[in-house]
């Protein structure tokens, strides 16, 4: 097929029959992770979720071993609602927007393990509740008087509108935060939070509540924790500039904490 | 816990039309239990891209309220109550102002105003956008809002329950509802003063469509099978070129053929040769063949059932169901600047670069504009029970229009939520205190669940699942024949028979996937007959509906809503008026401007010209 000697083209090599995959797997929260392997039938542009269905669909072992169905979550499958977000080969990633192509010009299998710095619920699946938590902490809302119809917005230039854009489309999937050695549960707030800090605090409106947001973080797990590693924005999908939010807010924050009083 | 007058409002689904009925209840000091499969931020409500439509006359084209109800009820093939979309036509402004207000980053003209583009099946500029993830950003700005009062202890959500079935009382009074935590397999019912259904469409019952994985239409299923009255199910909106995957099908935006973008196949059926080995004239280009006049830019419905027969007569690219959409002849520096974004979405997907390879495409199905019935203040049959959304049938009709499916759901939210609040204050309980229907309907539930993950049966669940996405979209999506709709109920009917006999694949219940999977089957295998059953029995061409044996609108049988009501032996049909009383039906044809359609027509007008020529079928325009 055109598909199949394209790819082979690309990269160079003959397409295998199947594809291995290796999933780290958990019975439940408190037991112990162990290795599986499966293998599925190679497809040319299988991505992960797909291999993960048909794994589903008949739950065997490559050594012919009958076993459970792995679990994971899934929803919109275009990198957009940010569910699927696992770890890949080593990288944090969404498994719908991983192809199977490119992850084998690095080695001969792939390995699947749910992300590390969030409660494990069961094989691939993860509790990111805590990034919700995050969005309450720093009020991450415009503060409406009400939904009832008061006219239009503030007018903005669309250079202004360009630049919350980028901050606005976080999915809250968490690779910034798996990728960031700082962050571990409670110690570091994170990239995240802070980066829709700088949305909020961009806009007409949100800069009038804009005081509540830099005290949030600033307590002792607030942003003066960011180890400067920049691996955030090296892992967003959705490339947003985490490492600009987070310089623009310690300055804002840098200020407040300097001459905040006043304003009191 | 309950506000401050004891009211509490149960709302099943956190996309746009949940999360704006949640924020409205909260904001009038009522409590609202908020449940979703997913966190609500991650609803399907994040994939749509184009924008929301709303009348604002900023661009000097005498454009009104009236004319955007005029473009949706025409763009319906008039199968739409008017005067629900005539109320949304005239809220869309300020729907669009209030999140505004909540700081979406809306497109601005140079003065800072918001800007606004056209869509499909309009004259106008009519469609505020937010670069190309206007669904996204609205989602978000909601659920901002409902964190807010989340916060605030107004609004307490319930991600990772999913609702099993409703609890009615002994006067088919909605009181609540069982969910069921989907990490411990608990069930637990919900008492509730109103329950507003907000879970999107039933995209799953096709097996591969361009909904999300939770649009299953499993809870809406459960409330039709509970003698909620579900309308115009047969109506499902395809969108012509998708992108297929193993997973899903996902949209490729009509502004590729916009830009050049050019659809064929090999001419020889058995060609396997990479597209870049067969010449130019070894290639069929059908569309510009077929019509001459417009080519690849034909309407979308026509592209639809084009593409689809191609390939339902062999002759798709590898014999699949693919055809190709090429770029290639356009110079890459020329479609990096017009259609970047959606270039790299393929890239990303397919691995290929569209700028040298073309794209494989297929029609996808997109949108249901059948739901649940309801009423002008989005109250279904069942007092207490109200819905919001794509779950819905008002406002689209036979056939939406472009960038109307983000505002239908905030303003099926807004009128949803006062009217549940209205129900819970009058409603008069005839001493039914109903302290025992939700024992009853929780032990009901339990015994499914147990009997299921007892069931030790040799069918597949995710096998029959398959059978039934391919059967549904071989015969009830583009292009409809009655007996292969008879057929198609009849596997149905088998399929049923056979889920008798599947077994739960997972032995660890914990977050499993499988009996969830396994509740959803059952619910979209009775959805699947509604629709089948709907098609079958709706012998003319409207909108999406298309049968080629009965190829004219018959508005004299069938300008009527479709009621499709459950019994044991399956849905039972009926039909009911539509509400014309404010624009005359007139003949549908986008051939011409809409003024000079209007001229001739009358009430009753039953189009006999209708199929002269294909062009004269609707814009199926999808928020692109």
């Amino acid at each position: 097929m055109s598909t199949h000697q394209a790819t082979s083209t690309k990269a160079g090599r003959i397409p295998p029959k199947t594809v291995e995959i290796r999933i780290r797997r958990r019975e439940k929260p408190d037991a112990p992770q162990y290795w599986e392997t499966f293998e599925v039938p190679y497809k040319a542009n299988l991505n992960i979720i797909s291999c993960l269905m048909e794994i589903q669909k008949n739950p065997v072992t490559k050594d012919g071993q009958k076993t459970t169905p792995p679990v994971w979550n899934m929803n919109c499958l275009e990198q957009v609602c940010g569910i699927c977000t696992m770890v890949i080969n080593g990288r944090v990633r969404q498994s719908c927007s991983a192809l199977v192509d490119p992850l084998l010009e690095d080695q001969p299998y792939i390995t699947l393990e749910p992300m590390s710095k969030f409660p494990n619920v069961r094989d691939l699946i993860v509790d990111r509740q805590q990034m919700f938590d995050h969005l309450k902490r720093v009020h991450a809302w415009i503060q409406i008087d009400g939904s009832y119809d008061l006219g239009p917005g503030p007018r903005m230039s669309q250079e202004e509108v360009a630049e919350r854009y980028a901050y606005s489309r976080c999915m809250t999937c968490g690779c910034c935060l798996e990728a960031c050695p700082q962050y571990d549960g409670d110690q570091y707030i994170g990239p995240q939070a802070i980066a829709q800090v700088r949305l909020f605090n961009m806009h007409p409106s949100g800069k009038i509540t804009r005081d509540e947001r830099i005290e949030a973080i600033m307590g002792d797990d607030g942003i003066t924790n960011c180890g400067n590693a920049q691996n955030c924005v090296q892992v967003c999908p959705m490339s947003i500039p985490l490492t600009t939010a987070i310089y623009e807010e310690n300055r804002e924050t840098v200020i407040y904490g300097l001459f905040g009083w006043l304003r009191r | 816990m309950a506000g401050s007058n004891g009211i509490k409002i149960a709302i099943v689904g956190g996309g746009l039309a949940g999360l704006a009925a949640a924020m409205k209840i909260a904001e009038a000091g009522h409590a609202v239990d908020l449940f979703s499969v997913v966190p609500v931020k991650r609803s399907h409500s994040v994939c749509a891209q184009g924008g929301i439509n709303g009348a604002v006359n900023t661009k000097g084209e005498g454009d009104s309220t009236w004319e955007h109800f005029d473009d949706t009820v025409y763009g319906g093939d008039f199968l739409a109550n008017q005067p629900p979309a005539k109320a949304m036509c005239e809220m869309a402004p300020s729907i669009i102002y209030l999140f505004d207000r909540m700081g979406v980053p809306f497109s601005r003209t140079p003065e800072g105003l918001l800007d606004f583009r056209r869509f499909g099946g309009t004259k106008h500029h009519r469609t505020a956008f937010a670069g190309a993830s206007t669904g996204q950003q609205l989602l978000y700005a909601l659920d901002e809002q409902v964190r807010r009062h989340e916060a605030d202890k107004k609004v307490t959500k319930y991600e990772g329950w999913e609702m099993m079935s409703l609890v009615l009382d002994d006067h088919q009074v909605c009181r609540g509802l069982i969910a069921m935590n989907l990490q411990t397999l608990e069930l637990k019912a919900f008492k509730a003063d109103a329950v507003i259904m907000a879970t999107g469409g039933p995209g799953l019952i096709f097996g591969k469509s361009t909904n999300s994985m939770v649009c299953t239409g499993s809870a809406v299923s459960a409330c039709y099978q509970q003698g909620a009255k579900y309308a115009n199910g047969e109506f499902i909106q395809v969108h012509p070129t998708s992108i297929p995957g193993d997973d899903k099908l996902r949209l490729m935006s009509e502004s590729a053929r916009g830009e050049g973008g050019r659809v064929w196949v090999p001419r020889a059926k058995d060609d396997r040769r990479p597209s870049s080995s067969i010449p130019e004239k070894e290639r069929w280009y059908f569309l510009e063949e077929k019509y001459p006049a417009y080519g690849n830019l034909v309407p979308r419905d026509i592209a639809t059932r084009e593409i689809f027969q191609v390939c339902l007569s062999g002759m798709g690219v590898n014999g699949e169901n693919q055809v190709y959409l090429d770029l290639s002849h356009i110079p890459a520096d020329v479609l990096d600047k017009k259609l970047g974004a959606i270039l790299e979405i393929y890239e990303m997907f397919v691995g290929d670069d569209p700028r040298h390879v073309p794209m494989r495409i297929f029609p996808g199905v997109h949108y249901s504009m059948g739901g649940l019935w309801v009423d002008f203040q989005q109250r279904t049959n069942i007092p207490g029970l109200l819905a919001a959304g794509e779950c819905d049938y008002s406002i689209h009709g036979a056939n939406r229009l472009g960038a109307n499916s983000l505002v239908s759901c905030v303003y099926g939210g807004f009128i949803a939520a006062p009217a549940a609040i209205e129900f819970a204050k009058n409603v008069q309980r005839n001493g039914s205190d109903g302290s025992n229907i939700y024992d009853q309907e929780l032990k009901k539930q339990e015994e499914i669940n147990g009997e299921l993950i007892n069931r030790k049966g040799n069918e597949n669940q995710y096998k029959l699942h398959e059978e039934m996405g391919k059967t549904m979209t071989d015969n009830v999506t583009v292009v409809r024949y009655n007996d292969k709709l008879q057929e198609t109920d009849n596997k149905l009917l088998e399929l049923m028979n056979r889920y008798n006999n599947i077994s739960i694949n997972d032995s660890n219940l914990w977050a499993t996937m499988a009996l969830p999977h396994a509740r959803h089957l059952k619910n979209m295998l009775e959805l699947a007959r509604v629709i089948t059953l709907g098609a079958l029995n709706r012998n003319e061409s409207r909108g999406a509906h298309y049968k080629p044996d009965f190829p004219n609108r018959d508005d004299e049988n069938f300008l009527k809503t479709t009621i499709a009501e459950y019994s044991g032996e399956g849905p039972v049909l009926s039909y009911e008026p539509v509400d014309i009383s404010l624009i005359k039906p007139r003949i549908r044809d986008y051939s011409h401007n809409k003024q000079e359609t209007a001229k001739a027509t009358t009430i009753g007008d039953t189009s006999p010209d209708k199929s002269k020529s294909p062009l004269d079928a609707g814009d199926k325009s999808i928020t692109k």
